[in-house]
């Protein structure tokens, strides 16, 4: 009797756990793999970023020195003008894109619209090429001899040759074109997909009603694309953070710092400079410091617009 | 109809401005070197003698053979990966796998920029005790881009909509789970796979920093670390140069272009 009824009492235990074991394993093996590849090469490496950034010495001889690496980022001319060059092409190359794709993706998801395919993948294309491979391209379009200055001659709209490459605000000005030439259509189609999923009977409502386009555009097409609007501009805030193909190939961080980014200066400090880890792992947490407030803002916009 | 001519005038625009980069580097591929700096505009008959000059000068046939090694072994495996985990968090549920997927989440917003110096000295230690896997290896290449967040998340969305009842059918009629994953996952996700296989091979193919830092002799260098070197060289052909940057194009454009059709599929996919 008794042992009957502990018997029962172990197979109703055992029967509980036993779903939820095998489900377990076997789940969990599913994502092992990934989870380790993770934590090696991004969690780890930020923990040992973390540490180093409170060392100093050249190359690998690194000894502790406390706060002393923060202490120097903040009186470090050159780390203060890659910031404010990030800074820069982030306000005004972000919502300038973002808006760009936002217009072509409305104007591409007409139904009645001829040659949708051909205009999707010209202005898809673009994403197509290597970073550097555009950027060496750009690096001669923009030349002073370069076919943009001859074009933008040939129509008058200049009498002398635009210094694209080596005045710094021109030279700021080529990079901001460049990203949004690379990107626009890669969010664009982000986009059209999420557009694709919109009931077309809103906007034949909201016709009815008498709504303007640009008021179907800013009452119906933002608000129905916020979620994926919020997702375009965070990985483009990140993406533009983390900028260095373009700037190291189109004009090497120059003339001047005057287009250098926060990446290319860690690549800098650690492998052409004199190298010193501890303070490249110290301006790398800058850059992770301002994603994360960025993102946190972008969220924070997001979320007050729903309310 | 105002609005209609409006409309294709902005996308014939927006064509011709995504388009023209393309054109101006498939046509001074055919033209002497002089012509490309002069902004020549039309076709030269200089492509025969460029692609020549190109293989007796530049040693880009190394460079294509480290970059195909490299970017089909990273999306063979990274797809393996990837898929293998977005479907485990969709299929079995438990709360602390979702903990889990938002902590590998994360990771996205980590730079790489960060992550550089650290990866550099941690394949550094390597190389003292495993030199095939340290620095200056293919393998150091391939082995940090392997697994992405991204990549995981995106399986992970694309196996919501997936037929569960069919998994069940499989696991009824006695197949392991891996059976169930290989045989009927696989082959019903083609979509997902094409798409998330032509995402992480031209993000393979086109990255420059991380085998800019771990790759030293001049042997192991990819495309786009030879497309850089020449771009910056003192004397250089730019002919030779917009061949270079053709040919190193061409793959990923023709990847794009025969699964163009998988490619929006699955990305319409991941973002319902």
């Amino acid at each position: 009797m008794l042992s009957a009824k502990s018997n029962a009492n172990t197979s109703v235990s055992y029967s509980k756990r036993k779903p939820l074991n095998k489900t377990t394993i076997i789940g969990w093996s599913f994502i092992t793999i990934a989870s380790v590849l993770i934590c090696l090469f991004y969690f780890y490496p930020m923990v040992q970023a973390l540490i180093m950034s409170f060392q100093s010495g050249t190359g690998t001889n690194l000894t502790f020195t406390g706060l002393d690496n923060y202490a120097r980022l903040l009186k470090d001319p050159t780390f203060i003008t890659a910031v404010k060059n990030t800074v820069i092409y982030l306000i005004i190359q972000v919502p300038v894109m973002i808006l760009l794709a936002l217009f072509l993706s409305v104007i591409l998801n007409d139904k009645r619209l001829k040659f949708k395919g051909f205009f999707r993948t010209a202005i898809f294309l673009p994403c197509v090429t290597s970073l550097v491979a555009y950027s060496v391209i750009f690096k001669y379009l923009f030349g002073v001899d370069g076919i943009i200055n001859m074009m933008l001659m040939k129509l008058a709209f200049i009498s002398e040759p635009i210094q694209w490459l080596t005045d710094p605000f021109w030279a700021k000005i080529t990079i901001v074109i460049a990203i949004t030439w690379r990107w626009t259509g890669y969010n664009m189609i982000f986009y059209l997909s999420s557009l694709q999923n919109i009931d077309h009977s809103i906007y034949e409502a909201a016709k009815i009603d008498g709504a303007s386009s640009i008021q179907q555009f800013f009452k119906i097409t933002i608000p129905m694309l916020k979620p994926i609007i919020l997702f375009t501009s965070i990985t483009s805030t990140i993406g533009t953070l983390q900028l260095f193909d373009e700037v190291m190939n189109i004009t090497k961080g120059g003339p001047g710092n005057s287009t250098m980014t926060i990446s290319q200066y860690i690549y800098n400090l650690s492998f052409k400079y004199t190298p010193d880890f501890g303070y490249a792992a110290t301006v790398s947490y800058a850059i992770v410091i301002m994603i994360v407030i960025f993102s946190i803002i972008q969220f924070k916009v997001a979320g007050e617009k729903n309310a | 109809m105002l609005k209609k001519l409006f409309g294709y005038g902005v996308l014939i625009i927006a064509s011709i401005v995504s388009i023209f980069p393309f054109l101006w580097m498939v046509v001074s591929a055919t033209n002497k070197s002089v012509d490309v700096t002069q902004g020549r505009i039309l076709p030269g008959t200089h492509l025969v003698e460029n692609f020549k000059n190109l293989l007796t000068t530049v040693d880009i046939v190394p460079a294509l053979i480290n970059s195909a090694k490299i970017s089909i072994s990273t999306t063979i495996l990274s797809l393996l990966i990837a898929s293998l985990a977005g479907y485990g968090f969709e299929i079995f549920k438990s709360k602390s796998k979702d903990v889990v997927f938002n902590i590998l989440l994360l990771s996205m917003m980590i730079p790489f920029a960060a992550l550089m110096v650290p990866l550099f000295r941690m394949f550094g230690t390597i190389s003292q005790t495993v030199p095939f896997l340290g620095i200056d290896t293919l393998t150091a290449v391939v082995l940090p881009t392997l697994t992405t967040a991204f990549l995981i998340f995106f399986f992970r969305q694309s196996t919501k909509m997936f037929p569960k009842d069919i998994l069940e059918a499989g696991r009824i009629d006695g197949l392991s789970e891996l059976g169930v994953f290989f045989r009927i996952y696989v082959p019903t996700m083609k979509t997902t796979y094409a798409a998330a296989a032509i995402i992480t091979f031209m993000a393979s193919w086109n990255n420059y920093l991380w085998p800019l830092v771990v790759l030293q002799s001049p042997e192991n260098q990819t495309i786009p670390l030879l497309i850089s070197n020449l771009g910056s060289s003192y004397s250089p052909d730019f002919g030779v140069i917009m061949m270079a940057i053709v040919i190193a194009t061409l793959p990923a454009a023709l990847i794009f272009f025969i699964m163009q059709k998988h490619f929006v599929a699955g990305m319409m996919g991941s973002v319902k």
